[in-house]
């Protein structure tokens, strides 16, 4: 298939062929030397394209890439046995070729034999074009791949170190599984070879062996050979590659074998650590990354420890690589969590050294940084606050970069400085580059929203609909609209300016829809709004977006509610229209209305332009859970992509240092018959989620992430300054779980949902499924995206607290009940449970409780999260039941 | 942990393509190239350096027209990732003399050879090209750097001044010279990129300098190198400072805002004397970064003026001036401003007598361009632009142009007034001296007035 496409013109040289094709990647190609153009096509994908023909050939008779390649392959059967002069000159020529073959996508593994033939050499530049396509092709000719062992195997002895690193490297990537026997041998004498490069080479080569086959690495007992050299070679990279390759063993073992568990918990022992740490600068830089992502699991026993382990790493922070220094900013910020005062300071110290790697080194570099410099200015607004003009708009940064800034200006802004901020904004929004004047007319809309004294500001917005511009105008007619909804006092100035927008120069559906809802809101303020509304319904036809026709539909009634001679009309043509609409939801709303107005105006007044409460916070688009995620995975892509790793990520690649030291101690609900989840199965990277407890004192506990348990105190006084000054919605910093119950009435109130704040005096039954049936990833998943709905706290009786001597004692008792234990842990006195229950006919009723119970007070604390919310509380009380009974006999 | 490296040339052809881990999908490439090529998320055309398909993070720097990519499934550091590749293309660099698709066609078999080394199985083994030096055994087939698209800040060096070698700069550390006999010679550029915001009055908004210490030694024996900065330069603003304030910052004293070091450099002096003392590995690396807000005197100063000349039509007048000393050339001065959208026709009016000048509007992006080669320390050049238009601009045409941006270079200035005092290479025998070069040029980052 490939050889159809490509033919291969020799002897001419920088000819560039005119290939006619739509298919873009259908490339010309130059090789090197004396064959000197390779037409190709898109590499076999789109091999049901005719091939290409190149229009102006410069030779009628082209031969085959198929030719090409026997071609190569009878060069090389004769040179294989040649031994004379000058022989390897051309050996090296032809493997070039091979080579560059191979890396355009030819398949060149036909000529595997010959190859091996040739490698009988000791010109060390042609041995390594052999092992590199040795390494190429093994996998695909595991048969042919047996030829090479020998001479790899014999290289592996030879007395230059640099060959034996090589041969054994490239034996180790053959990725061959039956010939695994050959490995373990050289492998071993690679471990204790006595020249620094071959260890390297071999430590790496445990792990590659690892992944062609577990049981032979584990067999040969190479791990423990690892930890051995980790802890005395005296080559730092022998030291770095041992732990890279333990941390992806262990944590792949731990599934299966609790001692791979407690070996991956040994790596974070004090000794440990302290041993790589205190040889820190022996490692390249790279390798310092790799052990400061391990040190940010480490728990230290007191602040001396913590600070001992910063002063220590303070001077890498100055470090030219930006890689350095974001790492050990995760230990620094990660380590002071509990301190809220040093955690500050540590917001103050990392600053500069942020910001000088934002401005120095390359446009990609810095926008790695600038994300986590965004984050940071998310979480703590205020520390920023006069820092302000580092985040100004450069004219040639790209989007994604000025789009970071325009949030984090948005973000700092406050009394002090939202002048200049404002005045910078509308800089921007004059600017010629349209999607940046977009958003810099959101970012001063929702200055204004976070601001108490949005005067000044409002005047900006009008002036900005003055300005003629048809983006301008429509982004801010949407943000005015949102404005006039928090504070109905401006509406006298707003309408002023909105009633002389002739709706002609508004297209788009956003700020159509905004500046019909205000007509119709505003109705009896702006003299021609039936008028207006009445043009606009007869384009009915013409109005594409169903969302607008809807808006429409509400604002004829509502004008008509307030001034119904002179909208009488246009509310019969637009129900008319409406009821015609061949779009499903205008055509309910349409045909709604009119039954209301049928039956009762009075009540049509009530449900459509019912007294309206100003909106004094508009939700937040994230999480505060999803935005902690984040946090604790900084200095990771989640930072770059603004979410968890869970959402981007496949199960088992969440990277090598994922792994978390609470698997040890937590072990699984394996008790539910239906969810036998090996513990690996729990995510590794689930450290907040499962123990994301606020209980100070689990601080020093063995199992405890610093990051986790401290991360409510911290926030709680974050928040707290941020809401004083209003620059972030209060609720999204995660609340203590005592005031959680509060925020989340408080935000359904927000969001207008009139749920009742308490539950109906009569709760229907609720019947659970007792084989409910969930998989750790979906329950990961669902606690991820679901809102906390109920948070409790409830007292368990002292025969319960005396039953409780393991986690799964409960477990059972729940499941009596039908609530499935997903994973548990902890020990004396504070346990930790995950549990869910699914409503018995309803496959997608499922509840999700956090229960931590601490057996010295005899209280636990319950979070509920449910698909169903409004069945929530009833939820809770059953499960408070089931809890109550436990323990008694 | 990297899975795949591959380097595609800009029309998407693999140079060089290494798969460390097998985990990703064959036809990486394909979806990477098409993903960056066709990109469109968001209102963004430009895609960003780090996106994810099909949970594949792929990793992109461009470097001298080609894209360094590297793919994995982990979630990694993206920081370290993109240091990486930029280490890796300047490693590349330092081998082949001068980095383009050419050479690297010519040298694949050499860069195998380096990626080989410096990732093994995902896992970043070395960057540094010294160590490097002895996995290498290909000779690197140099390329000559003539007539090639300029790479970097150091290609500016070799125009006009003619007291530079420009092969230098393009010289391989592992090619042997026509004569045989490496020539000993360590270049140290203060590279300063400066971004100026000048109000529409004329007042300076914002101001920030970007330096770099760049350092490129092709000394043998690794001799001990000490490079001293200005005795009096203070580090740290508002009383914040790292190092220990130093009581005479006052006026004329460098203040920089931050700073950070290469890994060789050691800061034992650094606060007694302000010289670094390092051991310069082989190739080129950045010896410190720093960033400065200090107030400081920018070179140019921008005047633009827009206004109606009846209906249909308007004059733009573009001034600047030039702020330094008569005795230095700014080269490469490029002055640009967006024009209304409605703008059709626009013809220009050079000074009388005006050389090198080049002006163009870019009907695509509605903008007038004017180049200028040389700038001439103390002159003053003027553009008149007349400007035909196809609708009425009601007043308005203030909010419809602008701002001015401006490019840059000028040799042997910098904004900072930091400086090398001084440049000692520990002596390993008597004839032993090798050759130093420092050289200064501050360059335009973002140098914007608003009218």
């Amino acid at each position: 298939m490939i050889q159809n496409h490509f033919q291969v013109c020799a002897g001419i040289r920088f000819v560039l062929l005119h290939v006619i094709c739509q298919d873009f990647d259908r490339t010309v190609k130059l090789s090197d030397q004396r064959i000197a153009w390779i037409l190709q096509s898109s590499r076999g994908r789109s091999s049901m394209s005719p091939p290409a023909q190149p229009q102006k050939s410069p030779s009628p008779s082209q031969p085959s890439g198929k030719g090409e390649v026997s071609d190569l392959k009878l060069q090389l059967r004769q040179l294989a046995g040649s031994r004379a002069p000058g022989t390897d000159d051309a050996k090296r020529e032809l493997f070039k070729k091979v080579i560059s073959y191979m890396t355009v996508g030819i398949d060149v593994s036909s000529l595997f034999s010959e190859m091996v033939m040739c490698s009988a050499t000791s010109d060390t530049v042609l041995k390594k074009m052999c092992y590199l396509y040795v390494g190429n092709y093994a996998k695909g000719n595991p048969d042919l791949a047996l030829l090479t062992i020998n001479f790899l195997q014999k290289d592996c002895r030879d007395e230059d170190p640099m060959i034996r690193g090589l041969a054994l490297r490239s034996l180790c990537s053959l990725r061959v599984a039956n010939l695994v026997e050959y490995l373990v041998g050289p492998m071993g004498s690679g471990l204790k070879d006595n020249n620094g490069y071959v260890r390297t080479v071999a430590t790496i080569g445990v792990l590659k062996l690892y992944h062609i086959s577990s049981t032979t690495c584990i067999d040969a007992d190479f791990p423990s050979m690892l930890k051995d050299l980790m802890l005395n070679d005296p080559d730092a990279q022998v030291v770095a590659n041992c732990l890279s390759a333990l941390q992806e063993i262990w944590s792949l073992e731990a599934s299966t074998s609790e001692e791979a568990s407690r070996e991956r918990e040994a790596l974070l022992s004090k000794p440990v650590i302290y041993y790589l740490l205190n040889r820190i600068k022996d490692f390249s830089e790279w390798a310092q990354c790799l052990v400061l992502d391990l040190v940010v699991k480490y728990i230290p026993s007191d602040s001396n420890e913590i600070f001992d382990i910063m002063n220590l790493l303070e001077d890498r922070l100055q470090h030219a690589n930006g890689a350095v220094v974001l790492a050990t900013i995760k230990v620094f910020l990660h380590l002071t969590l509990s301190m809220t005062d040093v955690h500050q300071q540590v917001y103050e110290r990392i600053k500069a050294p942020l910001l000088t790697l934002v401005s120095s080194g390359s446009q990609e570099l810095s926008y790695a940084v600038l994300c986590h410099l965004h984050l940071l200015v998310m979480r703590a607004p205020i520390l920023f606050s006069s820092d302000y003009k580092h985040f100004y708009c450069q004219y040639n940064e790209p989007f994604y970069v000025k789009k970071l800034k325009l949030e984090m200006l948005t973000a700092v802004a406050n009394e002090s400085n939202t002048y200049e901020i404002v005045t910078e904004l509308c800089e921007y929004a004059a600017n010629v580059d349209v999607p940046i004047a977009r958003e810099s007319i959101r970012a001063v809309g929702k200055i204004a929203l976070q601001q108490y004294d949005v005067n000044a500001i409002v005047d900006r917005l009008l002036q900005f609909l003055e300005m003629d511009k048809d983006h301008v105008t429509a982004e801010t007619l949407v943000l005015v609209k949102d404005l006039l909804r928090k504070y109905p006092q401006w509406s006298h100035d707003c309408i002023a300016v909105v009633g002389n927008i002739s709706s002609k120069n508004v297209q788009e559906p956003k700020a159509k829809a905004a500046l019909i809802w205000m007509l119709g809101e505003y109705s009896q303020d702006i003299s021609d709004a039936p008028y207006i509304l009445e043009s606009l319904v007869e384009n009915w036809e013409d109005e594409h977006s169903a969302e607008v026709r809807l808006h429409l539909l509400t604002a004829v009634l509502k004008c008509f509610l307030r001034r119904p001679p002179e909208t009488q009309k246009a509310l019969g043509a637009a129900l008319a229209a409406g009821l015609a609409d061949s779009h499903q939801d205008v055509h309910d709303r349409a045909l709604f209305y009119y039954r209301l107005l049928q039956y009762n105006v009075n009540v049509t007044e009530r449900v459509v332009d019912p007294p309206k409460q100003a909106v004094s916070v508009f939700a937040d688009t994230q999480s505060s859970e999803i935005k902690d995620r984040i946090f604790d995975e900084f200095n990771s892509l989640s930072v770059v992509y603004q979410k968890p790793s869970y959402m981007f990520t496949d199960k088992e690649h969440r990277g090598p240092f994922e792994f978390s030291e609470e698997l040890g101690s937590l072990s699984v609900g394996v008790e539910s018959a239906h969810n036998v989840i090996p513990a690996q199965r729990v995510d590794a990277n689930d450290n907040d989620l499962l123990l994301s407890t606020s209980e100070k004192e689990e601080n020093k506990g063995p199992s405890s992430n610093g990051s986790s348990y401290n991360a409510p105190v911290y926030d709680g006084s974050i928040s707290l300054t941020v809401s004083q000054t209003q620059t972030e919605t209060p609720y999204s910093s995660p609340a203590l779980p005592t005031q959680a119950s509060q925020s989340t009435l408080a935000i359904d109130d927000l969001l207008g949902l009139g749920l009742p704040a308490a539950p109906s005096p009569v709760p229907p039954p609720l019947k659970l499924n007792v084989r409910a049936a969930l998989d750790p990833n979906t329950f990961q998943r669902k606690w991820g995206q679901l809102p906390v709905s109920l948070t409790q706290e409830c007292s368990i009786n002292p025969q319960g607290i005396a039953a409780l001597t393991t986690p799964q004692v409960l477990i059972r008792h729940m499941q009596g009940h039908s609530i499935h234990c997903i994973a548990s842990g902890g020990q004396a006195p504070n346990f930790k449970f995950f549990f869910f229950a699914q409503k018995a006919e309803e496959p997608a009723g499922f509840f999700l409780v956090e229960c931590v119970i601490n057996t010295s007070s005899s209280k636990a604390q319950i979070k509920v999260k449910a698909d169903d919310q409004s069945t929530s509380q009833v939820f809770s009380d059953l499960f408070q039941s089931a809890l109550s009974k436990f323990g008694k006999l | 942990m990297i899975s795949q490296f591959f380097v595609l040339s800009q029309r998407g052809d693999n140079i060089v393509f290494r798969d460390y881990r097998g985990e990703v999908p064959k036809g990486s490439a394909e979806i990477f190239f098409r993903k960056v090529k066709f990109w469109k998320e968001d209102g963004e055309e430009e895609a960003p350096p780090v996106f994810n398909v099909d949970a594949v993070n792929y990793f992109h720097v461009k470097v001298a027209g080609l894209l360094f990519v590297a793919t994995t499934r982990v979630n990694v550091s993206p920081s370290l990732v993109l240091e990486l590749l930029q280490r890796i293309a300047r490693v590349i660099k330092d081998y082949l003399g001068v980095l383009n698709e050419d050479s690297l066609r010519k040298n694949f078999v050499l860069v195998y050879e380096l990626l080989d080394e410096v990732i093994d199985f995902g896992y970043v083994q070395t960057t540094s090209t010294e160590v490097l030096k002895s996995y290498v055994f290909n000779e690197p087939i140099v390329v000559e750097a003539a007539r090639l698209p300029t790479l970097g800040p150091a290609a500016m060096f070799m125009q006009g001044t003619k007291k530079m070698p420009g092969t230098a700069v393009t010289k391989s550390v592992v090619a042997n010279e026509p004569g045989g006999r490496k020539r000993e010679e360590i270049f140290v550029d203060i590279i300063e990129k400066i971004s100026v915001t000048f109000s529409s009055s004329g007042y300076i908004l914002t101001s920030e300098i970007d330096g770099t210490i760049q350092m490129k030694s092709y000394l043998t024996g690794n001799p001990e190198i000490r490079l001293a900065l200005n005795e009096d330069l203070s580090i740290g603003r508002d009383g914040r400072s790292i190092y220990g304030y130093s009581s005479s910052a006052g006026a004329g004293t460098v203040i920089l805002d931050d700073c950070n070091f290469h890994e060789s450099v050691h800061l034992d002096s650094f606060d007694v004397d302000r010289t670094l003392t390092l051991v310069a590995p082989d190739g080129e690396f950045p010896v410190m970064n720093y960033r400065m807000t200090q107030e400081f005197k920018p070179p140019f100063r921008i005047n633009a003026l827009i206004e109606e000349a009846g209906s249909l039509r308007a004059e733009v007048i573009l001034k600047i001036r030039a702020d330094f000393s008569s005795s230095i050339t700014a080269n490469t001065v490029l002055v640009q401003m967006p024009v209304p959208t409605y703008t059709t026709r626009v013809s220009f009016e050079l000074e009388p007598g005006a050389v090198g000048n080049t002006t163009d509007f870019r009907e695509a992006n509605k903008r007038i361009e004017w180049g200028l080669k040389k700038v001439v320390g103390g002159s003053e050049h003027t553009l008149r632009a007349k400007l035909t238009l196809s609708q009425e601009s009601h007043g308005n045409i203030m909010r419809e142009a602008g701002p001015v941006s401006m490019t840059f270079a000028i040799p042997m200035y910098n904004a900072s007034r930091l400086q090398v005092r001084y440049l000692q290479i520990e002596k390993k025998t008597k004839t032993h001296n090798p050759y130093r070069w420092v050289r200064y040029v501050t360059q335009a980052n973002s140098y914007v007035a608003r009218i």
